[in-house]
């Protein structure tokens, strides 16, 4: 019996957008990362194209973070204490080809560091590791909207990712990323409407669509995970109907949305009913991944090197058109 | 691809004898067109009609019992592609495998790990629901006597597998009683299954490579009357697997192809508990029936993916709740603080799990707002000052501390004034972002 394929025929495709800048490009990084570009749902080879990867990235941050259980911050030790020996951990050690840089000190009600500090740290980053960059500021408005440009300074001509920007502070970060030709980081509440609407906002500044992540606010495996989930899926049917103010590739971040929730942090004695802790934490972030990038997700950013690993396993696997055989 | 009045009317027998309660056959035919009543209630109807007016009302993809009794599942009738669209309805079973020539106390090492694994999480219960008993022994009666062992450990529906459809007649005997599913009829050996399902009254796996034979075969296996199968398209590799389950799913709701309207296997390949996880996850996501899980995937890795169903499977029209009333976070006394919020399910969780990051024990007190979050319960009036006062009486939240202080979430900072003078507790403004409680509970502690 012959059985009659379905085969979609979209009309429009993601935007490709690329990070970090080489020598030729004005930049000092080792090499580039292109995401974007696809014209299918995820890893439907038989329908259309992924001309781009999924790609992951480690997050890091410029001050050791206070929340991160024992479990976590073994994998990296010392490294913790400085942001450079962190950064060179994660690319050296842990092969890590994307870092995404969390400026946590500078939150007002914490270190409060001052905006040029995180430009000097950024700075040292970039020195360091090779590998092109995201830049997360803290979440608060007011400080990141001081921290934003002097670290969109620090890193000029690299095309470092700077975020987040959302509806209430887009308009000095979409100005300082488009004076130094960098990507933008743009979130919305888990709304599709608000999501295309900052879109709008943000192009019309004149940034390219090309320069523009879309953050869909990650939601947790067991706290949300499924608005996240479906709010990604119509994202990414939009942009393959032909919604250019969808289509631009989307970011998430599994590995902070896993760490936060006890599933994750809590040591076996703690949870015995849940088991051996390692394997439930990692195949928690990874599990949180996965749905992820079956949703549409084109940059993951991580915390454990071991999910990560994992996660970059299943992509490869799910990027071979005809698959590979386990 | 229901029928109009005037189709069903010449399916029926004609006789106008009212026996069904209706005046006339027409008049008949015209309610059971709207979906009232039943074909039974017609004494005199034909085979022939029976069965196309059963085929006009079957749902695109079959829906399928596995087991017996309050373990029972059922899988299978989506009716949609995207759960935005609709919900997905019927969970993926998941089963774990034991093999029938692991040692006696080896199985029944896994079989307590999976009876102590279950826990409750927003009012669901959260468990492996099957066992894959597989045949790989020499004797031919072992698969009985693993199958016995598991059914006296774990009440669950069972998964029968055999290459030889004798082994599973030799298990069915024992514990064909509970409704197994049982695998696997393929297109060499296809009409010794059909029998055993019909003896036994079985859900039968149709296993063929690539989706044309399978087809064919589960048309074959429906001929010869048996309907209650669970598709296994026997795909290399995790792609082929996607994109065999996105072909299903795509043509029995899109094009209402029958041969393939039933729930699907999926066989989670052996070797590597990592990608074995993440294999499971990409199709309890994207279109998996009874997912099949290997030996070496633990609990700690199973613990991820049940919660991922349920996520992927709560309709999201429904938000889940939690129930009303006074939760304690780690052991609060007395003393302890009380943070009011809503009853959606994300809401507390999230509260929650900051005021455990913050380590201060407290207490949440948690408002029936139709399981909504703070914002748009506010907005619908169902977070008011006057359902937290009420919330407080119903639940006596002055016996439980011994001071008169609540700490309401920043978003309705707007109702500090009224619910004050309401209850004359004093009421503390907290952050807006649940994310800023451990700071705000910690700078409190030390204020
Ligand atoms: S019982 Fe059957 S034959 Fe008699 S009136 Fe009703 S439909 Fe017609």
């Amino acid at each position: 019996m012959g059985v009659e394929l379905q085969r979609e025929k979209w009309v429009g495709r993601v935007t490709p957008v690329t990070l970090g800048a080489t020598a030729a490009e004005g930049g000092t990084r080792g090499h580039t990362i292109t995401v974007g570009g696809e014209t299918t749902l995820p890893f439907l080879h038989f329908e259309g194209q992924m001309p781009h990867a999924p790609v992951t990235a480690l997050e890091i941050w410029d001050m050791p973070p206070a929340d991160w259980p024992p479990l976590l911050l073994d994998a990296f030790g010392d490294a913790v204490q400085d942001p450079v020996s962190w950064a060179k951990k994660c690319v050296d050690e842990y092969g890590a080809r994307l870092l995404c840089l969390r400026l946590a000190s500078t939150a007002p009600d914490g270190q409060n560091a001052p905006p040029e500090a995180a430009a000097d740290t950024v700075r040292a980053v970039l020195k360091a590791v090779d590998v092109p960059l995201i830049v997360l500021g803290c979440g608060d408005f007011d400080k990141d909207n001081q921290v934003f440009p002097k670290v969109s300074d620090a890193a000029a001509g690299e095309r470092v990712a700077i975020g987040i920007a959302e509806q209430n502070n887009y308009k000095s970060l979409v100005a300082s990323c488009m004076m130094n030709n960098h990507v933008i980081l743009s979130q919305a509440p888990i709304d599709i409407n608000i999501q295309k609407q900052m879109n709008i906002l943000i192009t019309e500044m004149g940034m390219p669509p090309e320069r523009i992540l879309m953050d869909p606010t990650t939601g947790g495996l067991g706290y949300g995970l499924e608005y996240c989930y479906s709010i990604m899926e119509r994202i990414r049917l939009g942009a393959l109907q032909g919604d250019k103010m969808l289509a631009m590739p989307l970011i998430v971040f599994p590995g902070q949305e896993s760490w936060r929730f006890k599933e994750a942090k809590e040591p076996e004695s703690a949870a015995p009913q849940w088991g051996e802790q390692y394997t439930r934490a990692i195949s928690w972030e990874l599990t949180t991944a996965v749905a992820l990038l079956q949703a549409g997700a084109d940059v993951l950013v991580f915390r454990h090197p071991e999910a990560r690993r994992q996660t970059e396993r299943y992509i490869e696997a799910m990027m071979a058109p005809a698959g590979v055989e386990a | 691809m229901a029928l109009t009045g005037l189709e069903i009317y010449k399916l029926l027998p004609k006789k106008n004898c009212r026996e069904c309660g209706s005046p006339t056959c027409l008049a008949f035919a015209m309610q059971l067109a709207q979906g009232k009543g039943s074909l039974d209630a017609c004494p005199y109807v034909s085979e022939e009609a029976k069965e196309k007016l059963g085929a006009a009302s079957q749902p695109p993809i079959r829906l399928v019992t596995i087991g017996t009794g309050e373990h029972a599942l059922q899988v299978g009738d989506e009716t949609v592609l995207f759960r935005h669209d609709k919900t997905f309805f019927h969970q993926p079973p998941l089963a774990v495998t034991v093999y029938d020539d692991w040692e006696d106390a080896r199985i029944q090492a896994r079989l307590a790990e999976l009876k102590a694994f279950s826990w409750e999480r927003v009012g669901l219960v959260l468990r492996v629901d099957m066992v894959a008993v597989v045949h790989r022994a020499e004797e031919p009666g072992r698969l009985a006597a693993a199958a016995q062992m598991v059914q006296a450990a774990l009440p669950y529906p069972l998964y029968l597998e055999s290459a030889e459809a004798g082994a599973v007649e030799a298990a069915l005997q024992a514990v064909g009683a509970g409704k197994p599913l049982i695998a696997a009829a393929t297109p060499e050996n296809w009409q010794a299954w059909v029998e055993l399902a019909k003896k036994y009254g079985c859900p039968l796996v149709v296993s063929a490579e690539g989706l044309d034979a399978l087809a064919e075969l589960a048309e074959k296996v429906a001929a010869a009357g048996v309907k209650d199968l669970v598709l296994d398209s026997r795909p290399a590799t995790l792609v082929q697997a996607l994109t065999d389950q996105t072909q299903i799913r795509r043509l029995a709701i899109r094009k209402k192809f029958r041969p393939l309207g039933y729930p699907t296997l999926v066989r989670v390949p052996q070797g590597d508990a990592w990608q074995a996880t993440a294999y499971a996850a990409t199709l309890i996501a994207k279109y998996g029936g009874v997912l099949l899980l290997p030996a070496e995937v633990g609990i700690p890795n199973v613990l991820p993916l049940v919660t991922l169903r349920q996520n992927i499977y709560t309709d999201p029209q429904k938000p889940i709740q939690v129930q009303p009333g006074i939760y304690p976070v780690g052991e609060p006394g007395p003393d302890a603080p009380v943070l009011v919020t809503t009853n959606f399910s994300l809401t507390y969780f999230t509260v929650m799990s900051d005021v455990e990051a913050s380590k201060i024990p407290a207490y949440m007190l948690i408002c029936d707002t139709d399981g909504t979050s703070v914002l748009t319960a506010w907005a619908a009036g169902k977070f008011s000052a006057e359902s937290i006062a009420e919330t407080m009486d119903k639940f006596k939240l002055a016996e439980k501390v011994n001071h008169r202080r609540l700490i309401l979430p920043g978003f309705v900072a707007v109702l500090s004034g009224k619910l004050q003078s309401l209850t004359n507790w004093e009421v503390v403004v907290g952050p807006r972002e649940s994310a800023g409680l451990p700071n705000f509970l910690r700078a409190r502690l030390s204020a």
